[in-house]
């Protein structure tokens, strides 16, 4: 490949178009100059959801409520997998929300260049803007949906007295932060994968569900023995959960080291996604 | 004068894989990956036909763009014309950095915007106010400008009433004319255009070129890809002319142009045979030649709508006394038959006869043309007949409107059509 990078003329220009290479780096400034075009889709994703419905973004409250109403009956009451002290309403809808925020992103942010084909064929901008974006407006959602978390939790804190909550709360913000990134690393590799040969496309929706029962979402870790509990807490998802669960419902395990292995796969997972991310960005379009 | 170069094209070329991607690819794939590995040059990048769409490709690989480098200043207003498939689009959609070339570089000074489709990102559900947002920012505008332009926005696209409702129950008019709108408020130091102004009605286009010279007046950078040969003229000073993924000429509008059209228009103007050897026809009648005549004997010269020219046949009639007359059919390029006109029938001697028919000027449209002609016998019974005996361009002239749009119709006659 040709590379001029010597000439002495190059600090003079501010875009330089070449041939595909992979970097391994993530070009900050053009994407802050992009904020707005940022907030514009996550803005977009919200809205057109609720257009020309009564209840407006209520809707975003049905899906949990479903998931919770289901799995309560499924898992609670016909196969009796023992939520422990939590009441299961509480620990399904907790971990439902979760998990839904982290398979919802997963699932978009995987398609991101077969999707959005026609605009990335038509115009250039930063394409890291679409997935980010998908993963704020997943955020979004996830708050108001969290919202619906707190009124039950409410409830059974200060009226039922049933759950014992802690200040590991407070680190809520930063387990969102890395479920939130996790699930950007994996979409952002599918989705650079699948561009040119779409056989794995076919796998995600089979390894999402997979993966769901992987985690502990609908169990609590304590009911795998010890040996299988190793084997679950590679699963990067775990620590979150169980951190997540043990804070807001007093019952899980708080590992600090599994959390740390957690948000170190992230980051390792994210350099490679961005890797390989800003090498097929370049050239998709020829083969999508 | 010394310009500043904005744009700097280094030997930048771009290579698509014809065919689908499948198992194949995987292979080529592969043996690339594995030449790349130990260090050796792309095996593929050495193969690649040119891209010749008419033709059944030979290799795999064609070369859209092949080692082109040009250089274009601040300022400038610059039309690409080619032929389809000569490379345009790939141009522009390398410079708007929708993908990145095989080879070679492009380096670029300045904020750039590419408008290569209007209303890019519209999403229907949005309401003309949200769009003009959402437009805008991905033609990377800040919130801050689009707020400062929203009024003047509104207005150019004249949609004020409807700006609060959902761009799905616009006109099809209105909601070009919106996008449009956004784009042409950009403020970007480089505009690339990709023929938008095929879209609208004739006072629409007269705004956006409007809109486009006004652009242009300000010192900012136009890259204007058309097939439209009017519009070109009316916008760009310079003109590059690409055919087949390469540059063959560069520089002044009229200059380029007219090479365009010398060499692009697949004229054939004149075929003539040999009596005894090859003539068309039969033992009554033979065809020995079919030329266009033009008044003007220039080098170069092309037949425009304002052109009047001779078509003139020459043949030979092997039966004495033989009572002829010539038919002669006009085509477009698109199979209708723009007219049928006859000599009147006579009776010729054995020899050579020639006969002309006069096109005037203000008669054809701008189109390809075909010529048939037959041979007929006592009014009756045809002698013989040729198709596509020539083919032949007329190109639009000058016009005096300020609408630049294919004029409809297989002819375009100069009628007394008055007002008063």
């Amino acid at each position: 490949m040709t590379d001029h990078a010597t000439d002495n003329d190059t600090g003079k220009w501010d875009i330089t178009i070449a041939s595909a290479r992979g970097r391994l780096s993530i070009d900050v400034k053009e994407l802050w100059r992009y904020r707005d075009l940022l907030s514009m889709f996550v803005k977009k994703d919200i809205i057109t959801v609720y257009k020309q419905t009564i209840l407006g973004p209520i809707w975003f409250l049905l899906q949990p409520v479903f998931t919770t109403f289901i799995y309560v009956v499924i898992f609670g009451n016909v196969a009796k997998i023992s939520t422990g002290s939590i009441p299961p309403v509480l620990f399904y809808l907790g971990s439902v929300t979760m998990w839904n925020y982290f398979s919802e992103t997963l699932n978009v942010t995987s398609k991101t260049f077969s999707e959005n084909a026609s605009v990335f064929g038509k115009v250039y901008f930063p394409r890291l803007i679409l997935p980010l974006s998908k993963v704020v407006s997943g955020l979004v959602k996830l708050m108001i949906q969290f919202g619906l978390f707190l009124v039950f939790w409410l409830y059974y804190l200060l009226v039922k007295h049933s759950i014992t909550p802690n200040w590991y709360m407070l680190s809520f913000p930063l387990i969102l932060l890395v479920l939130a990134l996790l699930s950007l690393s994996f979409g952002i590799i599918i989705t650079s994968l699948t561009t040119k040969y779409r056989d794995l496309t076919f796998l995600i929706a089979f390894g999402v569900q997979l993966m769901m029962y992987a985690t502990p979402v609908i169990y609590p870790i304590s009911i795998a023995s010890p040996d299988k509990q190793f084997w679950l807490w590679l699963n990067p998802l775990t620590s979150l959960f169980e951190a997540f669960k043990f804070s807001f419902l007093g019952e899980g395990v708080f590992s600090l080291y599994w959390l740390g292995y957690s948000a170190a796969f992230t980051m390792v997972m994210l350099m490679i996604g961005v890797f390989i991310f800003n090498k097929v960005e370049k050239r998709f379009i020829d083969t999508v | 004068m010394s310009k500043e170069v904005v744009i700097k094209a280094e030997h930048i070329s771009k290579q698509y894989r014809l065919g689908q991607v499948g198992t194949g690819t995987l292979s080529h794939d592969l043996k690339r990956w594995w030449a790349l590995a130990r260090g050796k040059e792309d095996p593929y990048l050495k193969v690649g036909v040119e891209n010749d769409r008419t033709r059944k490709a030979t290799s795999e690989y064609a070369w859209a763009v092949r080692d082109i480098s040009f250089e274009i200043c601040q300022g400038d207003t610059i039309g690409i014309i080619g032929k389809n498939g000569a490379g345009k689009s790939t141009l522009l959609k390398l410079l708007s950095r929708v993908t990145s070339p095989t080879q070679g570089e492009i380096k670029i000074k300045g904020r750039i915007a590419s408008l290569l489709e209007v209303g890019t990102g519209f999403h229907p559900e949005l309401t003309g106010r949200e769009n003009i947002y959402m437009n805008g920012a991905i033609l990377g505008m800040t919130k801050k400008e689009i707020t400062r332009k929203f009024d003047e926005i509104v207005d150019f696209a004249g949609v004020a009433m409807y700006i609060d409702t959902p761009v799905k129950r616009y006109s099809s008019g209105m909601y070009v004319r919106l996008a449009f709108g956004v784009a042409a408020h950009l403020e970007p130091e480089i505009l690339i255009v990709d023929e938008v102004l095929a879209v609208g009605d004739a006072e629409f286009q007269k705004k956006c070129l409007g809109k486009m010279n006004d652009v242009a007046s300000h010192g900012r950078t136009i890259i204007f890809v058309s097939h439209n040969m009017q519009a070109v003229q009316g916008l760009c000073k310079s003109a590059m002319y690409l055919k087949s993924g390469k540059v063959v000429d560069i520089g002044p509008t009229d200059k380029v142009i007219n090479n365009y059209l010398s060499r692009e228009v697949k004229n054939c103007l004149e075929r003539k045979w040999n009596l005894d050897d090859d003539a068309p026809g039969n033992d009554k009648i033979k065809l020995l030649s079919a030329e266009i005549i033009l008044d003007s004997t220039e080098d170069g010269a092309v037949i425009d709508v304002n052109t009047a020219f001779d078509i003139r046949f020459g043949f030979h009639n092997n039966v004495e006394n033989q009572m002829v007359n010539l038919s002669f059919f006009l085509y477009t390029a698109s199979g209708i038959c723009v007219f049928n006109v006859g000599t009147v029938a006579q009776r010729l001697t054995k020899g050579h006869h020639s006969s002309t028919l006069r096109i005037p000027a203000k008669l054809l449209n701008d189109d390809v043309y075909t010529i048939n002609l037959f041979f007929v016998k006592d009014t009756a019974s045809v002698l013989y007949k040729t198709e596509d005996l020539l083919t032949f361009e007329v190109v639009d002239g000058q016009r005096d409107v300020a609408w630049y749009g294919k004029w409809p119709g297989a002819v375009r006659p100069a009628l007394d059509f008055t007002v008063s």
